[in-house]
């Protein structure tokens, strides 16, 4: 074949593909890119005029009342958040460690298989499992139930990631730790976690996030309430709740509230977020 | 000469396949030893015997005893991480520990093997083993530094003082200047000459000019059994075996 011939028609064809799929890809980031500031600019703009100082240091008001807010709710989705990671990374990051380092065999296949399943089960569904463990037994709603229904949320997650992670720390690491005579487990705990801890941090911050806002396995556990709580035996607000509460109430300044406090839940997340970030990025 | 490490009869297999057929070798005490030969004829896996790292290799076996100052490696009192204390090895290629300063390379075998030992004993020898390295002048100060920044050559040195820090008696090279420049090799290898005051030294190589600069005896391997061993002036001059002959005139490998 004569390639001299053709080249200008080759390359006008070529050129014109070329710049098609580079609009094309560049049109999907867009689209990826577009909810995400069509979300924060209509919450923005809606939630913005309740967002005030009593937003976020009252608790909340009848209808009608002036001020009032989700205080309540901010510490309580703390509280919750905080005690289900206090168990839950220890247990979620183990885990992903034997996996890692020692799972070979049935037994470590069946907790990989078990650990995805769980990873796609509905919330709603572990909503009602904190029910019947907890809430059915005590015969009340409370924060431990929200604590067992999140964690079921946040264990598999974690466990995936921490494995994943181990698994890019390369064999070398390994072995040279093994030849200076360092015991397998300090050589797993001290060398090949910290090698993978960057990785490790972000999974479990972006579990985190994920959690904070998880409202569906609330309704059955934690339910919420409309005052200070301070005994986690009983029943506790949370920020998604009491956006959920405003948002189905027929009150106009109910509904702006709502708007309010998913806008300072969305804060909350891109904040975790922009920490993972951070302390996930590498340092020169 | 005394002899740290004697072999005898040693056989090892990956599953069914036999890579080290009955080697029988000393290995002498402040002396440097190289083990060439063609790629695949057993020379990392036999070094990699001698401080047990193949433990851990799923299907790996092996036969015959390894004496390390008289004692069985492999008898039951023998414990692999204390074993690997006294022969240390450094790999092929460099593997500082990631995210891990120059310093905390070197000290963290100090800190994770239990010794009680203080800020200042510990600075003074990672100082020492960096010294013995050859590598203080370059990191002296950025010992802060990550260790991955080094470069090659430097990485490669920062490894022999990580190994250094922990006080072995043996050090194991599995072709530790393979991965490197001219300039660093000669580095590395003026080194390993140096280091051969104070340590006994295993070298696997399969650069023949460099087994003849840095030893004192070569052994010859080849399909996984020990042709020939002798002194490095002798072998490379007027070897017994014509295998070994035919080895280095590059007739073949």
């Amino acid at each position: 074949m004569n390639w001299g011939t053709r080249v200008g028609t080759i390359s006008f064809r070529r050129k014109a593909v070329d710049g098609a799929m580079k609009a094309l890809f560049c049109l999907a980031a867009i689209l990826v890119l577009l909810p995400l500031f069509l979300i924060f600019f209509d919450l923005l703009i809606k939630g913005g005029k309740e967002l005030k100082l009593t937003l976020l240091i009252d608790l909340p008001h009848p209808v009608g009342e002036p001020g009032g807010g989700i205080a309540n709710g901010i510490v309580g989705t703390l509280v919750i958040t905080l005690l289900t990671m206090l168990w839950s990374v220890p247990t979620a990051v183990l885990c992903g460690i034997y996996l890692a380092e020692y799972g070979r065999g049935k037994f470590a296949s069946a907790v990989r298989f078990a650990a995805d399943t769980m990873t796609g089960v509905p919330s709603i569904i572990m909503g009602i499992f904190g029910y019947i463990l907890l809430v059915l037994p005590m015969k009340r709603f409370s924060a431990w139930a929200g604590v067992a229904a999140l964690s079921m949320i946040f264990i598999p997650v974690v466990v995936r990631t921490t494995e994943e992670m181990l698994r890019t720390v390369p064999g070398t690491v390994r072995e040279a730790a093994l030849a200076l005579g360092i015991e397998r487990w300090k050589t797993t705990l001290y060398i090949v976690v910290r090698t993978a801890s960057p990785g490790i941090l972000t999974g479990i911050l972006l579990a985190m996030a994920r959690i904070i806002g998880e409202t569906a396995p609330l309704l059955f556990t934690a339910l919420g309430n409309q005052f200070w709580q301070t005994r986690l035996d009983q029943p506790t607000a949370a920020v998604p709740l009491q956006i959920f509460t405003y948002a189905i109430s027929p009150y106009e300044d109910w509904h702006d509230k709502a708007w309010a406090g998913a806008l300072v839940l969305i804060t909350m997340v891109f904040l975790i977020s922009l920490g993972a970030r951070f302390l996930g990025r590498e340092k020169k | 000469m005394e002899k740290v490490i004697q072999i005898n009869n040693l056989s090892a297999w990956f599953g069914d396949h036999q890579v080290l057929k009955n080697i029988r070798m000393d290995i002498l005490k402040n002396s440097v030893t190289s083990v060439m030969g063609p790629s695949g004829c057993g020379k990392s896996t036999f070094i990699r015997c001698l401080n047990r790292m193949h433990d851990l290799t799923p299907g790996f076996r092996s036969e015959g005893e390894i004496l390390l100052d008289g004692e069985n490696i492999h008898s039951e009192k023998v414990d692999p991480v204390y074993l690997r204390r006294r022969v240390g090895m450094v790999f092929q290629q460099p593997n500082p520990f990631p995210r891990m300063s120059v310093f905390e390379n070197v000290a963290v075998g100090l800190k994770l093997n239990g010794g009680k030992l203080s800020r200042a004993d510990i600075s003074g020898k990672v100082e020492q083993s960096l010294v013995r390295a050859a590598l203080w002048n370059e990191v002296k100060d950025h010992l802060d530094q990550s260790g991955a920044s080094l470069s090659g050559g430097q990485q490669q040195r920062l490894c022999i003082a990580r190994a250094l820090a922990v006080e072995p008696e043996v050090l194991l090279m599995d072709e530790p200047c393979s991965a490197l420049d001219p300039i660093s090799t000669a580095k590395i290898e003026e080194l390993i000459e140096d280091l051969s005051e104070k340590y006994t030294i295993a070298v696997v190589s399969h650069n023949m000019q460099q087994a003849g600069r840095i030893s004192d005896s070569v052994a010859f391997f080849l399909m996984g059994e020990l042709i020939e061993m002798d002194k490095s002036g002798k072998i490379f001059t007027n070897p017994s075996d014509k295998r070994t002959e035919e080895y280095i005139t590059g007739r073949f490998g």
